[in-house]
């Protein structure tokens, strides 16, 4: 099983690599839309710079973008209804949404409304973006009309602010990693693990804590993103970690190791996803038939998604 | 009954005392290194001060309530040499393994002392900017990022820069881009050390020198 798993895996990563090189986006499970592709091969990656913070305007628009910003760095503090675990938004796109190759706010925005084969309609940002709550937050979605999601739909329109429209920018999403050499294997990403990322994610993956709030995302278990989430799939975890992590330190692992470790994260345990209907099975074939997920294949003898845990069971540290 | 009690009680003395025995031991040997040395290091208080406060004027560090690991693991390398400094290379050379140990951990259970910091630098400032937002055109995260908000300090490798002084922080910084300090994991701090200017080692520096200390119930 787990050979078939890897050869599957090996072939369809070869294919991915050969398609296209579009950018990742962290949480969907497709390419954007053929007209916005073409618009970016025209438009040759068109370079963007999100305006400095210091130049958020006073007065009760500049609030909301301030606010947006907050919502976005300490987004349990400001958000708490709509998140059920220790993550943050922040954790997964580096300098408060602005960082290039970190899936930056600024390179979202413009590609909304778009069709998304997650959920087969169209999209609108703010849809989008409860889309997030629900599965990297394991969360629930806020009303479109929230406050939460006004502030972010804000901070991101600021940031965003001269950026072409429907055009693929340089550094929006994940850079897409090539198909590694070997398939992704488990015991050379769990030493990986140990020699690059335990440091601040902690030996057991769980991140670290001050006076009880996270310092360092905890990457699987209770307080991580759930079964829904994109950085599940093993194409985006690795293209994150390949351009962000160590953090400080981006790019400095192979693309082999970031492959393996990425494996090494996502065959681990977390919450499940919120569209479980009570068959495994079932719940993969619907949202998660491709060898990018782990989601009800068996890696260690372990059936990943069988025994999910619940949120709020972290130990405490 | 009562028999059997009282030598239940006298048994249950005897393994209180056993238990305690080699922690009695530890707190006077602990003591006698930090206040007297060990004959051929001095005293840590010489310098780091009676409560491990580490007199700011004097740039010695604040060693009370850090990590005992993180205390260790320095001793270790300034015995190794992967720690460059005049004062304190020969004092670890002097202290056995079980010595640095003892003292690490001695420091460790200390708690942080309150200390006045000196007036609050603008919150704006450049030294602001670097610890809460970081230099990310240049891969620098914010200070805060690993060392914690206001710079405690997490767990056994990022230790706590609030309140330490700012003339030791700056140092630091500067022993990193030159090498003399090589100690650190992944060579994090080797690496975002080389695109901080003087300016900037200095303004970070009294940034987190100015910084409260957690009151010791919010501490982990």
């Amino acid at each position: 099983m787990t050979l078939r798993l890897a050869a599957l895996l090996l072939a369809t990563l070869a294919l991915t690599a050969c398609a296209d090189r579009t950018p990742l986006d962290a949480h969907a499970a497709e390419a954007p839309p053929a007209a916005a592709r073409a618009a970016s091969q025209a438009a040759a990656a068109a370079a963007f710079s999100p305006p400095p913070e210091s130049a958020i305007p006073d007065g009760p628009y500049g609030d909301m973008v301030r606010l947006g910003r907050e919502i976005f760095v300490h987004t349990r503090r400001n958000a708490q209804p709509y998140v059920g675990n220790g993550l943050a938004c922040v954790n997964c796109h580096l300098d408060a949404g602005r960082l290039a190759d970190s899936a930056p706010l600024w390179g979202a925005y413009g590609m909304y409304p778009q069709y998304r084969k997650k959920n087969r309609h169209v999209n609108s940002y703010g849809e989008r973006l409860q889309g997030c709550f629900m599965y990297s937050m394991n969360g629930k979605a806020p009303p479109l009309d929230d406050k939460v999601i006004v502030a972010l739909e804000t901070y991101s329109y600021w940031m965003a602010q001269g950026a072409p429209l429907g055009v693929q920018l340089q550094g929006a999403s994940y850079p897409r990693v090539p198909a590694p050499a070997r398939a992704p294997d488990y015991a050379r990403g769990q030493a990986v693990f140990g020699r690059d990322c335990a440091l601040c994610h902690g030996a057991d993956g769980q991140g670290q804590k001050v006076a009880g709030d996270y310092v360092f995302p905890p990457l699987w278990g209770p307080d991580s993103f759930n079964w829904g989430a994109g950085m599940h799939e093993l194409d985006k975890a690795t293209a994150f970690i390949k351009a962000n992590m160590p953090l400080s330190r981006g790019g400095m692992l192979s693309d082999q190791d970031a492959w393996d470790v990425a494996m090494f994260m996502d065959a681990h345990e977390r919450p499940q996803d919120p569209r479980y209907q009570g068959d495994l099975a079932a719940t993969r074939k619907a949202f998660h038939d491709t060898p990018m997920s782990l989601y009800g294949q068996r890696v260690n003898g372990h059936l990943l998604g069988a025994q999910p845990p619940r949120p709020g069971t972290a130990n405490p540290m | 009954m009562g028999m059997r009690r009282r030598r239940l009680t006298h048994v249950l003395g005897c393994l209180v005392l056993a238990a305690a025995w080699p922690l009695l031991g530890y707190a006077a040997s602990a003591q006698a290194l930090v206040s007297k040395g060990n004959g051929h290091a001095p005293a840590c208080q010489s310098c780091h001060g009676a409560a491990g406060g580490g007199p700011a004027v004097a740039g010695f560090p604040r060693l009370a309530g850090l990590d005992a690991a993180y205390l260790g693991k320095q001793l270790a390398d300034y015995a190794a040499g992967t720690r460059a400094n005049a004062v304190m290379q020969p004092i670890a050379k002097a202290l056995s393994a079980d010595e640095r140990a003892v003292v690490a951990a001695y420091y460790s259970r200390l708690p942080a002392p309150t200390i006045d910091p000196p007036a609050r630098p603008a919150a704006a400032g450049p030294g602001a900017t670097l610890a809460t937002r970081g230099r990310w055109s240049r891969q620098v995260p914010a200070c805060e990022q690993c060392h914690g908000p206001g710079g405690v300090g997490v767990g056994a490798h990022f230790p706590p820069l609030a309140g330490q002084p700012a003339a030791y922080i700056a140092a630091q910084l500067k022993a990193w881009q030159q090498g003399s300090r090589r100690n650190d994991p992944l060579q994090l701090m080797a690496h975002l050390s080389r695109a901080l200017s003087a300016q900037d080692i200095d303004a970070v520096a009294q940034w987190f020198a100015a910084q409260p200390l957690p009151a010791p119930s919010a501490q982990p």
